[in-house]
């Protein structure tokens, strides 16, 4: 039934990978920044289970699982961050973060 | 391809009896709400519309199509209608996987009562939909622009995901006890009295107290509490979007009664009945007879998230957030804990 | 066209729509909300890959946790004047060198993922990977297992240290 040859999600996942890496090269806003991070994280997994189907090994979706695991953590602590530097300097635009101590 | 076509076929077939099977549940439901609050107010309820009052659902159906859709100024028409979508799917791809009886077989065709009971991830999808399911309310409380909308959208947020965990670790102790991830399999694992909740009594009361919360149900229907946040998620929808919601909060009670009697009260087994009329595997005599033990049990759960919403006051929302995380979900840890030391030892 | 090819194509226009939508909508919810379909979409090309354990896992993990964490980060730290939650984007010039390199980036990865033959196996299983996986996390990837629980704890307290009002 795997008639989608590999190529194709390849495809599919690199382009989702520029257009992550479009938004965080581009944007001011740590919180779109953070959604294109889980964007691109997103089309890395997506890589890794084409090789997995197509490698007929499942060792693939277990690495899988780990960046998902650490894509959580990441969202903890970051968003944790995120609400402290709000609080403290009442933005969340990156470009107007730029004093290394408050 | 022709056998892909036969399956894609028995699917549809299947699906559409479930959905009218939901629908219809629903209705009752409502009916059964009304009356049983009747009967516990000391009131009559309804008994205009056909004998006992049994059309007046369908009587509100048909007045909620009638009536003006009404979309605010400055809500996001897109978002707005999308939500109750979202929330009325969700609540009925929960019923894809739950198994209605065991199977049927004509000839050498085995039928399964269940759209998809067999899948791998069994549970875990009931999980994954009601993870699916907070982006209904959230986006309803959003795109009305209403800050009484907000407020109940974020709340229930915040609750649908507090209790999910203490329903993921309750259930956990139930797949250790079946050693299997399908909703088939956990029946079976249940054959005779060997049900859940006798054995995980304490599973049993933590998944029960969270699939109150999940279902926003009374007591823990903060996020549509009328005293303080006028309706809540649902304050500005009217006409069928409303009748869409409140479909879909039956629809969600129907599922939660379903999951319960299928994961603690054993689903279509009973003790002695199946000895007792001795039919064979696969005929239509034992679905029937087990589809009727698993609609009693589910229909005892529904009269039982009935009684509760009338009898017991909403709780306030600190003490229901002390109630997930600083008691269900420690309680939920400790009884995966012994669980898998008794299993061990056994 | 075979049933497969439909699904898949379906599933990588709303990945790329909506990803788009993510990256240049100028209104912060509808990012928020668009990155909804782009995981949805995700989760069903992995249901076409045969992988549904981590669709499921796709589901729970980015749609029930991080996304509703992402909303909630909205919430908290934008003025919520009605539907309006403006966000602004960088010069003019950072939006040329960030589209160059971003042109490069990806003109590689695609070049590369296109020129590579890359080895298939001529046998492909088709039934499901949740035992396989089930079985591996607690054999063979048992320390990697742990560590990622050990991980998950530290995030939780150190979140929960970070965001905690003095």
């Amino acid at each position: 039934m795997q008639v989608v040859p590999l190529e194709y999600y390849l495809l599919l996942s690199g382009i989702l990978f520029s257009i992550g890496s479009i938004g965080v090269l581009t944007r001011r806003n740590m919180i779109i920044i953070f959604m294109s991070i889980e964007m691109m994280l997103n089309s890395v997994n997506l890589t890794l289970v084409a090789f997995s189907a197509f490698l007929g090994n499942p060792s693939g979706q277990i690495f899988v699982f780990f960046v998902m695991t650490v894509a959580a953590a990441e969202a903890a602590v970051g968003l944790a961050i995120l609400l402290a530097l709000f609080r403290s300097k009442k933005t969340i635009y990156v470009d107007e973060v730029n004093m290394l101590k408050w | 391809m022709n056998e892909i076509l036969w399956l894609l076929l028995i699917f549809g077939i299947k699906a559409i009896i479930i959905i009218s099977f939901v629908m219809l549940c629903a209705a009752a439901f409502v009916y059964l709400e009304r009356k049983i609050s009747a009967v516990i107010q000391n009131r009559i309820g309804p008994n205009r519309v056909g004998p006992f009052g049994l059309l007046q659902p369908f009587a509100d159906v048909l007045k909620l199509f009638l009536k003006e859709d009404i979309v605010p100024k400055n809500a996001n028409r897109f978002y707005h209608s999308l939500a109750p979508i979202i929330t009325l799917g969700v609540a009925f791809s929960v019923f894809a996987i739950i198994p209605f009886a065991s199977y049927l077989k004509i000839g050498d065709r085995v039928i399964h009562m269940g759209i998809a009971p067999n899948i791998n991830i069994g549970f875990l999808f009931v999980l994954a939909m009601t993870s699916v399911g907070v982006y209904g309310i959230t986006l309803a409380g959003w795109s009305s622009n209403n800050k009484y909308s907000l407020l109940g959208g974020l709340r229930s947020a915040a609750q649908m995901i507090s209790y999910e965990l203490a329903m993921g670790l309750a259930v956990i102790s139930i797949l250790l006890m079946s050693q299997d991830l399908t909703l088939t399999g956990i029946v079976e694992a249940q054959k005779g009295l060997k049900w859940n909740i006798f054995l995980q009594p304490l599973a049993f009361i933590i998944f029960l107290t969270s699939s109150f919360a999940e279902t926003n149900r009374s007591p823990f229907d903060l996020p549509e509490a009328e005293p303080e946040l006028v309706g809540g998620y649902n304050t500005e929808y009217s006409g069928m979007k409303f009748g869409m919601f409140f479909l879909a909060e039956y629809a969600n009670m129907a599922a939660a009664s379903a999951i319960i009697s299928l994961l603690f009260l054993g689903g279509w087994n009973f003790p002695f009945i199946y000895e007792w009329l001795g039919f064979a595997n696969g005929s239509v005599e034992l679905v029937l007879v087990q589809l009727l033990v698993f609609l009693a049990k589910m229909l005892f759960m529904v009269f039982f998230f009935i009684w509760t919403r009338w009898s017991i006051p909403r709780f306030r929302y600190d003490q229901l957030m002390n109630l997930g995380w600083k008691i269900l979900l420690p309680l939920g840890l400790l009884n995966i804990l012994v669980t898998g030391i008794i299993l061990m030892y056994i | 066209m075979n049933l497969v090819d439909i699904v898949f194509y379906f599933f990588a226009v709303i990945i790329v729509a909506s990803a788009a939508v993510v990256v240049l909508s100028k209104n912060i919810m509808y990012s928020a909300f668009s990155l909804l379909f782009t995981f949805f979409g995700v989760a069903g090309i992995y249901v076409l890959l045969n992988a549904d354990f981590i669709a499921v896992t796709q589901l729970m993990i980015y749609i029930g946790g991080i996304l509703v964490l992402i909303i909630f980060g909205v919430m908290l730290t934008t003025k919520i004047t009605g539907l309006e939650m403006k966000t602004g984007i960088t010069g003019k010039a950072q939006y040329a060198i960030g589209g160059l390199s971003t042109l490069v980036l990806g003109g590689t990865l695609i070049y590369v993922f296109n020129s590579t033959s890359w080895f298939k196996s001529p046998s492909v299983p088709t039934t499901s990977t949740v035992e396989a996986i089930g079985a591996s996390l607690l054999t063979n990837y048992l320390l990697p297992f742990e560590a990622a629980s050990v991980l998950l704890l530290l995030a939780m307290i150190g979140a929960a240290l970070i965001a905690r009002r003095k």
